[in-house]
């Protein structure tokens, strides 16, 4: 749970509140010299609306360069930044051709997939060639070869379930499975910080939502209880189903799930488990297996595991896991295997090749060592800020650090100065956290050496101190940061 | 008895206004005269607030104890999470042991393949895979990231403009999947309360995007202008209020579903008319329709401008993966923030936006593909005209020839059980592969199921003519007995 200190929400609140009179100040400027050029869309209601289009224009545009900044390079753990100007107060950005070399905090390449690797990119360039980028066709139809039969026995090995159904894109798994899943009169309890494509999933499903307080078991309890004695609104008809999702790692927040707790309690209330390890699978667990892995909960007792490739397997899509029966029901009638395209072949081997290379069926401990690396690093990095006084969130062995920023000119502030010491980080604001929660946000990788950790911890706490971040002040400033040895 | 009481009531009443009247009957407040009745009348209305205010009786909750709970808790049977397993649902697609180009393998044998939206025949295409491979040396496979957070590979940016550029709009939005791009743009531009019209038979990944909108969805019949005007007609009359609404026209220019071509030109003159705006698919005729493939604003010799919104998925004619979103910079900028599709997710691999750039070279470069495919599709319509049983359904100038049935069995399941058995055996007697349409139990789409046979440029005049002899053949084998 973040505790926002009373200042600090104080001045949050008035920095918005100054910004959002500035906007609204020049919004009245602006609307009386377009009514004076009166525009040539009469009839029309403005496309953009409201104050979503207004955060946009005033707020976010100021900033944007802090986002979306483009690469030119492999997203390993160093990148080539490409450097950009505006011309008008940073309404439009253009490219140059000037490249800075920084340190990449922000990709979610959390075992160094991401480049260039010996046993995958090779493997991915062959089945390139024999397969074709594309297979123009949905799974159903023609765009079933004999690679995806492949990665789908591989995936469901490798997750531990009996089953698997691959998609090419995460966000899709999600939001075109729980419709297939649950439906009118059913229910789906949802963490409160869920990512987005559950939500659309849960909203287009048709079936109740509720949300139980982040990451509390107790508070899951107490809804279950609620909700299994009342039934369904006004009917009170006995629930069909009731569904809980929740996810390994939340992005935004770097904790782990409390996943025993919750199975234990969905198993005594006879509720399905959805379990979303789109940053968890194949960056914790002993051999990459994810949360269940590591926290030591049998995959037999969550019903549907989901994850993603983006992001430890550094390729692309998303997979379904399941009992035999769930999966054949889903390929048969879920609308990602019936209507879209699927995985591009070459992704495809990449996923076969990375989840080799994780249990070492390459022939060598690349897998493990990889394994090894991301969690001293990021145990390492996480409590190297905490000592800094940084307030850091999430729990140890994840790789995800997000640290709070709260002040809206805090954001451009972290993220400019870091990246002119060649530190990319990656700066989180509203839409994808409350508006008050800003953070700036770590994703540690494998990749990274101790060298550039050491670097990037000398670069944040500069900037920290400078922007004015460090909410935990500590102990006399550490010295002996720089001679702390990674194991 | 009762007359006697009526009298005493008047007598009081009389009273009551006498005495009333008496004092005040000349008692003028700001220019009113207080009259006896007027005072009723105040403390009548001062009665019913008080009697508004007050709780309205309820009978006393008596919260459920923890044990009645633990009971309820315990006595509750969840429904299993599917339904039970049917035969029908344990279909299993063939599988290719090559590239899904014009002649694949499957079962080790070499087939000719109708199954894949390769309309231009890239599969394969040297062009294609020379920057593919060298952009996947240079940047790995997966990008790692969302846009917003260093996803943003220069060659998104690069593709973004090529696109635009193609299609001379001034920018274009690249998002990672196909069926993403339809249902990620159409609610970041509909909310609640906006009113969208939309033709019956658009796919599922516009019909979720309606569904996630929670605009006012109103249909009209598949490809029909007529119904289209009543439905534009009737909301705008009834409706004063819709002026200040936003209103949209949603359509697909060849639509999967049929292999229909929607009349743009019409369409924008009903738009224009009654001040919607027009949202486009043009998955199935990008790079297809028009002369240089531009889609179906060249073909019907449309300004590109008037229509707002146009989206594409990548993985048909360019044969690549992803999709895109085209129209003015304000709706290109627009989504970058608000569609959760683009936002929330990784981005485009960076070889797969790579191929795309390629794509549309090779199509520029390459005027003949479209020649070539056209030709392909009358070849493929001549070869099949005079086919027993079934109906060409589809446009003649659609990449997507829609075989259905000339007599419905009356059940979408029974019509299809008989295309599937056509379908099966040109696959195992002809080494052909064609598939049938699909459909999920999700997609509200109601029109009739068929044969969709995806024509590619680089199909050989004998892939088209050995197609055609075979379906007929195997139709009439098939359907004798229905017919
Ligand atoms: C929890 C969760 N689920 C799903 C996704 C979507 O995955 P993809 O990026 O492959 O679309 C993400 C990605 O950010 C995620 O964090």
């Amino acid at each position: 749970m973040i505790t926002i200190p009373y200042l600090t929400a104080l001045s949050t609140y008035f920095s918005y509140g100054l910004l959002f009179a500035f906007g609204q100040l020049r919004d009245f400027f602006r609307k009386i010299i377009d009514w004076w050029q009166s525009g040539d869309l009469q009839g029309y209601a403005p496309i953009c609306l409201g104050l979503e289009d207004f955060y946009i224009r005033r707020l976010y545009n100021r900033i944007q360069d802090c986002f979306g900044r483009p690469i030119s390079s492999a997203p390993d753990a160093w990148f080539d930044v490409v450097e950009r100007y505006s011309n008008d107060n940073n309404k439009t950005l253009k490219r140059t051709t000037k490249i800075s070399r920084c340190l990449n905090l922000g990709s979610y390449n959390y075992l160094g997939f991401a480049a260039s690797d010996e046993y995958c990119t090779p493997r991915a360039i062959e089945s390139l060639k024999k397969f074709s980028p594309s297979t123009c066709s949905s799974r159903v139809d023609g765009g079933t070869t004999t690679l995806h039969k492949e990665l789908e026995e591989c995936v469901a090995n490798f997750v531990g379930k009996p089953d698997a159904m691959v998609t090419g894109m995460g966000y899709v798994t999600n939001s075109a499975i729980l419709p297939v899943l649950i439906g009118k009169g059913g229910l789906i309890i949802s963490d409160s910080l869920n990512h987005n494509s559950i939500v659309n999933g849960a909203r287009g499903s048709g079936a109740t939502v509720r949300v139980f307080q982040h990451n509390t078991p107790s508070h899951l309890e107490k809804v279950l209880r609620e909700q299994i004695s009342e039934g369904q609104p006004r009917t009170h008809r006995p629930w069909k189903k009731i569904i809980i999702i929740v996810e390994g790692i939340y992005s935004m927040e770097g904790e782990l799930c409390q996943l025993p707790e919750i199975v234990a309690i969905c198993k005594k209330y006879k509720a399905y488990v959805y379990l979303d390890e789109a940053h968890s699978i194949g960056a914790v667990g002993k051999t990459g297996r994810g949360v269940c892995e590591l926290l030591g909960v049998d995959t037999a007792d969550v019903d549907i595991m989901m994850g993603t490739f983006t992001k430890s397997f550094g390729s692309c899509g998303g997979y379904i896991a399941g009992s035999k029966e769930v999966i054949q029901y889903l390929k048969y009638t879920c609308p990602a295997h019936l209507y879209a395209t699927s995985v591009s072949p070459p992704a495809a081997q990449q996923i076969i090749s990375a989840i080799k290379v994780i249990l070492g069926e390459d022939g060598t401990s690349r897998g493990a060592q990889k394994l090894a690396r991301i969690r001293e690093n990021s145990n390492f990095f996480r409590s190297e800020l905490q000592k800094m006084g940084f307030e850091v969130l999430g729990d140890n062995d994840s790789p995800v650090m997000p640290i709070m920023l709260y002040n809206p000119a805090k954001i451009p502030a972290f993220s400019r100065e870091c990246l002119k010491q060649n530190v990319a980080v990656v700066t989180v604001a509203f839409p994808a956290t409350p508006l008050l929660l800003a953070r700036a946000r770590i994703c540690i990788s494998a990749s990274h050496t101790k060298e550039d950790l050491l670097r990037a911890l000398e670069v944040i706490s500069r900037v920290g101190d400078l922007v004015g971040i460090k909410y935990f002040p500590a102990e006399p400033s550490k010295q002996e940061t720089n001679a702390i040895k990674l194991e | 008895m009762a007359s006697s009481f009526l009298n005493i009531v008047n007598a009081t009443l009389d009273w009551v206004t006498a005495t009333l009247d008496a004092p005040s009957s000349r008692a003028i407040v700001f220019g009113v005269p207080i009259g006896g009745h007027l005072f009723v009348e105040v403390l009548l209305f001062l009665v019913i607030v008080f009697l508004l205010s007050q709780k309205s009786y309820k009978p006393p909750k008596r919260p459920l104890t923890e044990k009645e709970i633990d009971e309820l808790c315990e006595e509750w049977v969840p429904e299993s999470l599917i339904p039970p397993i049917t035969e029908e649902m344990q279909y299993e697609p063939p599988v290719l042991e090559s590239a899904a180009g014009p002649h694949a393998i499957i079962n080790g044998k070499e087939v000719v393949n109708f199954a894949a939206a390769n309309y231009l025949g890239l599969i394969g295409h040297e062009k294609l895979l020379e920057s593919c491979t060298s952009a996947l040396e240079k940047y790995g496979v997966g990008s790692c990231g969302p846009r917003g957070f260093y996803g943003t590979i220069d060659v998104h940016l690069d593709c973004e403009a090529r696109i635009a550029k193609f299609l001379g709009t001034p920018d274009s939005i690249v998002y990672s999947y196909g069926l993403s791009t339809m249902f990620s743009a159409i609610p970041a531009f509909c909310k609640k309360g906006d009113i969208i019209v939309v033709d019956e038979g658009v796919h599922w990944g516009i019909q979720n995007g309606l569904y996630l909108s929670r605009s006012t969805i109103v249909y009209f019949k598949h490809n029909d202008m007529e119904s289209l005007r009543n439905t534009l007609e009737k909301i705008t009359v009834k409706n004063q209020r819709a002026k200040k609404l936003r209103r949209y026209i949603v359509v697909e220019a060849v639509y999967q579903n049929s292999g229909q071509i929607a009349p743009l030109d019409e369409i924008v003159k009903l738009k224009e008319k009654y001040r919607f705006r027009v949202v486009l698919d043009e998955s199935n005729s990008f790079g297809v329709l028009g002369k240089a493939g531009r889609g179906l604003t060249e073909f019907c010799g449309v300004p590109v401008e008037k229509i707002d919104i146009i989206t594409a998925a990548m993985g048909h004619a360019l044969a690549t993966e992803g999709g895109f979103c085209t129209g003015s910079a304000r709706v290109t900028d627009h989504q970058r923030l608000s569609s959760s599709g683009y936002v929330f997710s990784a981005s485009l691999p960076p070889y797969l936006a790579s191929g795309a750039i390629t794509a549309i070279d090779v199509l520029e470069e390459n005027p003949d593909l479209i020649t070539k495919l056209k030709k392909n599709i009358a070849v493929l319509w001549k070869g099949l005209s005079g086919i027993l049983g079934l109906s060409l359904a589809s446009n003649p100038e659609s990449p997507i020839v829609f075989l259905r049935l000339e007599k419905s069995t009356g059940s979408v399941k029974s019509d299809l059980q008989l295309l599937e058995d056509i379908s099966d055996r040109l696959l195992k007697e002809y080494s052909i592969f064609v598939v049938t349409s699909k459909r999920s139990t999700l997609d509200k789409c109601r029109l009739p199921v068929g044969i969709r046979l995806f024509v590619s440029a680089a199909h050989l005049e004998s892939d088209l003519l050995k197609a055609s002899e075979s379906l007929k053949r195997v139709a009439e084998l098939v359907l004798k007995d229905h017919i």
